[in-house]
């Protein structure tokens, strides 16, 4: 049995930090049902969207076609995608127990999580003051700004809680306490992004198309 | 640190004790109380439908009270009843029977409950803050959108936050039976309650993000001006239903899953057999939760979707009685050739089963798509599923009362006054609910806030009515005997019905760290296996050792009282500016807490091996 | 289809629990007292799925009794202890196995009547030649919180809270919601169909086996009056329903009445602009409900005894009755005397001389078709089960294509 000291010590570390102890292991677990969990919000957010896709009542709307541009939404995807690979990166000097590396790769991870978001907002905006594309304007807009909407908050929700950890645990390295926590917050990160790649194709491509 | 002293603490620290408390045995006792509450709360807006509906043209309560009445009814009972009151067995009695120390999640355990508290704290200010729900439990948009009081903004705002706690429990009871079952034990030597228990976690854990999501789409109509349920705006009010029944159908199971557990280990320590046919019982299990979740359209059969899909899915749900009827022939097998002892918890049992037969059959007879539409939305399926909840889920919760009362209080409830419970809810309930299968067929819609005179409805109501008043008379006896046994109740023995699983083996009172050693699990009902094999107590599976406990926790009541406050500003944000206060309040409250959750490190404590020495070694 | 279900019906109607079914409830209201062909078919359909339970019931009885008197703990045998049994794989497989079985057998005529009853496509009647040309009658039912309109397509004819249909045929009809969602429910006819608002209209078809005035509900919660909008179904023979159509097609609006109060109440009916709600004759708006025959209402309101003091009492205080309907507060609340008035002329307003009672005498009255149909002697029928006979046929007849639209 581990006292207080071992959890936060740096030395010795195993090679999987994130699942050494029992509160580790419970974790990690957890978050996976967690993200199973997740799993069926987003579903019920996509299967929303799909049904009032391009729905406007007696309202005026521009459809999915004319209103999506392509290059914008790609270069967005490009960046989420990469993040997630800074992630494992990230995970990876974990591992190695190279925690300035890991540092480092984080910090590049929250960065491009920022400008995706930015782009995000840049995107919505446009949607906005272009096409009168609003939340409220009819249910075509509800249903997309909740599903895309939703993945954004989760995005920022992200990014806040890599913060969160990289400061807290700066100056203190890596222990059997905070791996945990950093590896479900990359973990969360991945999600994310799969996320995103539905919302890619269900919203963006399938829009374009048809 | 082991504080199992007899020295009583005052009030106050009590309290604190409570509100700050981790340990999944205080949790369950707060969740039995506030279960409890909401049950009693539940039960008397029943009986007011009840006396409106006793005569014909009836003008006891007004039209628009009544809605409310009734949906505060169904929503109560489900949400802020029946969940809690399985989350407070599931609480007390499954670290135990498992032989963990405590659950996965202590923190997540306590901000669980608390969250449920605030949300249906949240939910019954309606009645204070101009009116409560008055669309059904249901919550059908359009309606639900345009009503005009901030009804069901509290319903949405309430259940959302207590939904969020249900959530973190049902993933912290699913990590726990996972990871932390003792060792020896097994998933195929895992007590029924704990197999029941696991599983509606899992159906928890699918179900309830539906239901958040439905919550925020209603959120956002109402309060936001989207349009995800106003036809008009090209919304579809029908996404509602589906999304509400996704959740919904399985709820069902959620609830009566673990009340089937509890029968499970009721008949078969009163009948003093292991349960007949063990593994057909967990199999069955899986299946009613597998196919709970293919079926929720059964619930839509007259909304229009189609003949296909409406013969889709009454063939999936008729396929549901085939677990079911398992389960029922495997309890009476449990019972055949034991020796059965009719105490109260087993009597509730012994109610159970022709009840909970006659709410299957009536289940099959729903599930027949083209027949439903005779039977859809009327005292026919109030009948049933009342059949179903009531003598399934509350028997079961009624019976697991008496029956861990010992377990969690150290005092078994009075005998006596427990049958005389059972006589009067047993014969009220089917006094109530058995006629209204007719009424139904006779042509009386549910939710009727008045039927009127020359329909041939008027025995029928009373009849109802009367039984209604039975039930009320059982519950009020309940309620004494805990109040008496409570008062002047004597201390139990560890094991006052010879039971048969480890919950059973430890000290009266149980101590806060549960196992002193973790025990070693040799089979089925381990601690039957000692008694007859062994000297009657648990092999330890390890050296006595330092036990490391969790911290008590102030922040999950904060943080819960964050979203609260900051559920009332949003709910009340369209009326004025003052409410953005209350927003950011409240924002500033909870993600404060969860800050300094996040910063401040939680390491727990350790009792030492020589305190536990102290007490005398050696797993009880 | 009906064969066997129709004699598994006459074995159940032989027992006894036949006279607890179908002796319960009011003969107009109650499903268990078919007047219709879906109700009738539902019936069926119950019966055999009670039978089935029934079976089920009794032997899960009959063991629970037996163990629970065998198995008790005698006095003196506190310390027996019984055997530990694990399980018994024979009697596992027989309690899945039949269950399964038994679900197969009702899961069969379940999925037939299911798309049975959902068919609303007049063609598809497996009528062998379409000897009948005269086109299937469609009716949009819109249903407004708290009353219930009822549009009888291309003909110009509505009417609210009372509708009529021949007893002779299917009728089929759309239903619409203009505001939350109803349910369109006549118990006694045939089952419920949801009456959702935009774009998620339902069809059904209605079939009165015998003349009646059947109660209607609406069966989907829709507010504080819920319970209060009732219809009803004024089920009259053939001949006597294309009177009354031609007699509402030929309605005059501004027709004066004779009597001299009345008079004055349609003045005033139009003076405190009800009609902007109300309509006699055809309107589009259905703002509130429509009048054209007000004078052979059933009820007032759908739930109110139908006389003039009753309908003074509502134009008076309506939410009284229905607490939050749409016209409380909408209007101006005439005088006693002017409310009288308008109850006069409301009164008036019967353009038909087919009316509820034409429903509940036994007069039956033979359709004037162009073409003569071969049943000729069944002018004034009362034997019930030739009548039936034809009313099948008249069914089947009733076949055409161009009423699409």
């Amino acid at each position: 049995m581990s006292t207080h000291e071992d959890v936060l010590s740096s030395e010795n570390l195993p090679h999987e930090p994130e699942r050494a102890t029992l509160e580790g292991k419970n974790k990690f677990m957890g978050f996976w049902f967690f993200l199973g969990g997740e799993t069926v919000l987003f579903a019920s957010l996509f299967g929303t969207y799909l049904a009032l896709k391009n729905s406007f009542g007696d309202a005026e709307g521009t459809p999915s076609q004319e209103l999506f541009g392509l290059p914008l939404v790609f270069i967005m995807t490009v960046i989420l995608l990469t993040s997630s690979l800074t992630s494992v990166y990230g995970i990876y000097h974990m591992k190695n127990q190279a925690f300035k590396k890991m540092m480092v790769w984080f910090t590049i991870t929250v960065l491009l999580g920022a400008s995706f978001l930015g782009l995000e907002v840049y995107e919505f905006n446009h949607y906005v003051h272009e096409f009168h594309h609003t939340f409220t304007a009819h249910a075509f807009g509800s249903a997309f700004y909740a599903l895309v909407g939703f993945h954004g908050a989760h995005v920022a929700f992200g990014l806040l809680w890599f913060l969160t950890l990289m400061f807290r645990n700066a100056k203190r390295g890596l222990n059997l306490y905070n791996a945990p926590k950093f590896y479900l917050v990359s973990l969360y990160w991945h999600f994310i992004d799969v996320v995103w790649v539905f919302i890619f194709t269900v919203v963006y491509l399938m829009g374009k198309v048809g | 640190m082991s504080t199992a002293t007899v020295e009583k603490p005052g009030f106050g620290a009590t309290l604190w004790e409570y509100l700050t408390t981790v340990d999944h045995k205080k949790i369950a006792i707060l969740y039995l109380l506030g279960g409890g509450f909401f049950f009693l709360l539940g039960g008397l807006e029943a009986m007011l439908i009840r006396l409106q509906l006793m005569l014909p043209d009836n003008n006891l309560i007004g039209a628009q009270f009544y809605n409310e009445i009734m949906t505060m009814h169904g929503t109560t009972m489900i949400f802020l009843a029946a969940m809690p009151l399985i989350f407070a067995f599931m609480n007390a009695v499954v670290p135990l029977q498992i032989g963990a120390r405590d659950v996965a999640f202590p923190f997540l355990n306590s901000l669980g409950f608390w969250l449920f508290l605030f949300g249906g704290i949240l939910l019954n200010l309606s009645w204070f803050l101009g009116g409560a729900p008055d669309g059904g439990w249901t919550a059908y948009a359009p309606f639900s959108i345009w009503s005009s009081t901030h009804g069901f903004d509290f319903y949405a705002i309430g259940l959302q936050i207590s939904g969020f706690g249900t959530l973190m429990g049902g993933i912290n009871f699913i990590v726990t039976i996972v990871n932390m079952r003792a060792p020896g034990m097994t998933y195929m030597r895992m007590p029924l309650f704990t197999w029941t228990a696991l599983i509606a976690s899992v159906l928890i854990l699918f179900a309830f993000p539906a239901l958040t999501v439905g919550l925020f789409f209603m959120t956002f109509d109402r309060l936001f001006g989207a349009n995800f349920f106003v036809p008009e705006m090209g919304g579809n009010e029908i996404i509602w239903e589906h999304i509400f029944w996704i959740f919904g159908h399985p709820e069902v199971y959620i609830l009566v899953l673990p009340a089937f557990g509890v029968f499970s280990e009721v008949i078969s320590t009163f009948s003093k057999k292991r349960l007949f046919g063990y593994s057909a019982m967990v199999f069955a299990t899986v299946l009613i939760a597998f196919f709970g979740f293919m079926v929720w359209a059964h619930h839509m059969f007259t909304v229009g979707m189609g003949p296909i899909a409406n013969s889709i899915f009454a063939i999936a749900t008729m396929a549901i009685a085939v677990p079911t009827g398992i389960k029922i022939f495997n309890w009476l097998f449990t019972m055949w050739g034991g020796s059965i002892r009719f105490s109260t918890p087993m009597l509730w049992a012994a109610g159970f089963i022709p009840t909970f037969t006659i709410g299957g059959m009536t289940g099959v007879m729903v599930a027949v798509a083209a027949a439903d539409l005779q039977y859809h939305d009327t005292y026919f399926v109030v009948a049933h599923f009342h059949y179903v909840i009531v003598g399934g889920v509350v028997f079961g919760l009624i019976a697991g009362t008496h029956y861990w009362w010992p377990l969690i209080f150290g005092k078994v409830l009075n005998e006596k006054l427990g049958k005389w419970t059972f006589w009067f809810f047993f014969i009220g309930f089917h006094l109530t609910f058995f006629i209204q299968h007719f009424l139904g067929l006779m042509g009386m819609p549910r939710r009727y806030w008045k039927f009127l005179p020359g329909q041939d409805l008027e025995v029928g109501n009373f009849i109802s009515t009367v039984g209604a008043l039975l039930m009320a008379v059982g519950t009020i006896i309940l309620l004494y005997n805990i109040i008496k046994t409570s008062v002047n109740g004597e201390r139990s023995s560890q094991d006052p019905w010879d039971g048969r699983t480890l919950e059973w083996s430890l000290p009266n009172p149980t101590p806060h760290y549960n196992f002193k050693q973790l025990p070693l699990v040799r089979g089925l009902d381990p601690l039957w296996i000692e008694k007859t094999q062994g000297n009657g107590k648990l092999i330890p599976a390890e050296p006595l050792n330092d036990i490391h406990m969790p911290n008590n926790s102030f922040l999950p009541f904060m943080i819960s009282l964050g979203l609260f406050i900051t559920g009332i500003g949003v709910i009340f944000r369209p009326d004025s500016n003052v409410a953005y206060i209350a927003i950011i309040a409240g924002l500033v409250i909870a993600f404060g807490s969860m800050f300094i959750r996040s910063v401040k490190d939680d390491l727990g404590y350790h009792i030492h091996k020589e305190d536990l020495e102290e007490e005398g070694a050696g797993v009880e | 289809m009906k064969g066997w279900m129709g004699r598994f019906r006459a074995l159940f109607l032989l027992s006894g629990l036949a006279l607890i079914l179908t002796g319960c409830g009011n003969p107009y209201l109650s499903a268990l007292q078919p007047k219709g062909e879906g109700a009738d078919m539902i019936l069926d359909l119950m019966i055999l799925s009670i039978i089935i339970m029934l079976f089920v019931f009794l032997v899960v009885m009959a063991i629970y009794v037996f163990v629970v008197v065998k198995f008790r703990q005698k006095k003196g045998e506190e310390d027996y202890i019984p055997k530990q049994v694990e399980g018994n794989r024979i009697l596992e497989t027989i309690w899945t196995v039949i269950p399964i079985i038994l679900l197969l057998i009702l899961a069969v005529p379940t999925v037939q009547y299911t798309f049975a009853l959902s068919d609303t496509t007049p063609e598809s009647t497996e009528g062998e030649e379409a000897e009948n040309t005269d086109d299937a009658l469609w009716i949009d039912v819109t249903g407004k919180q708290f009353w219930w309109n009822f549009d009888y397509r291309d003909t110009s004819v509505q009417t609210s809270q009372d509708l009529y249909i021949p007893t002779d045929k299917r009728v089929y009809i759309k239903l619409s919601s203009g505001d939350v969602i109803h349910s369109f429910w006549v118990p006694s006819i045939s089952g419920k169909m949801d009456v959702n608002p935009g774009k998620n209209e339902n069809e059904m078809f209605i079939k009165a086996e015998e003349e009646g005035v059947y109660w209607g509900h609406c069966a989907e919660f829709c507010g504080p009056s819920h319970s209060l909008m009732d219809f009803r179904i004024v089920a009259v023979s053939p001949g006597e329903f294309d009177q009354w159509m031609s007699d509402m097609q030929n309605v005059d609006p501004e027709a004066e009445p004779e009597d001299s109060s009345a008079r004055e109440g349609k003045q005033l009916f139009s003076d405190n602009s009800c009609m902007g709600c109300h309509a006699v004759g055809s309107s589009p708006a259905m703002m509130g409900p429509n009048v054209t025959n007000f004078g052979d209402r059933s009820k007032v309101a759908g739930v109110l005894d139908y006389n003039k003091e009753n309908i003074v009492d509502w134009i008076m205080d309506p939410e009284k009755h229905k607490p939050g309907n749409s016209m409380t507060g909408n209007y101006t609340i005439p005088s006693e005397e002017d409310a009288e008035k308008i109850a006069d002329y409301l009164m008036s307003l019967s353009p038909s001389e087919i009316g509820p009672d034409d429903a509940q005498d036994d007069d039956y009255v033979q359709p004037q078709k162009k073409e003569e149909s071969e049943q000729e002697g069944n002018e004034n029928n009362d034997e019930g089960n030739s009548n039936e006979n034809n009313q099948e046929e008249n069914n089947d007849d009733n076949t055409n294509e161009d009423e699409e639209n």
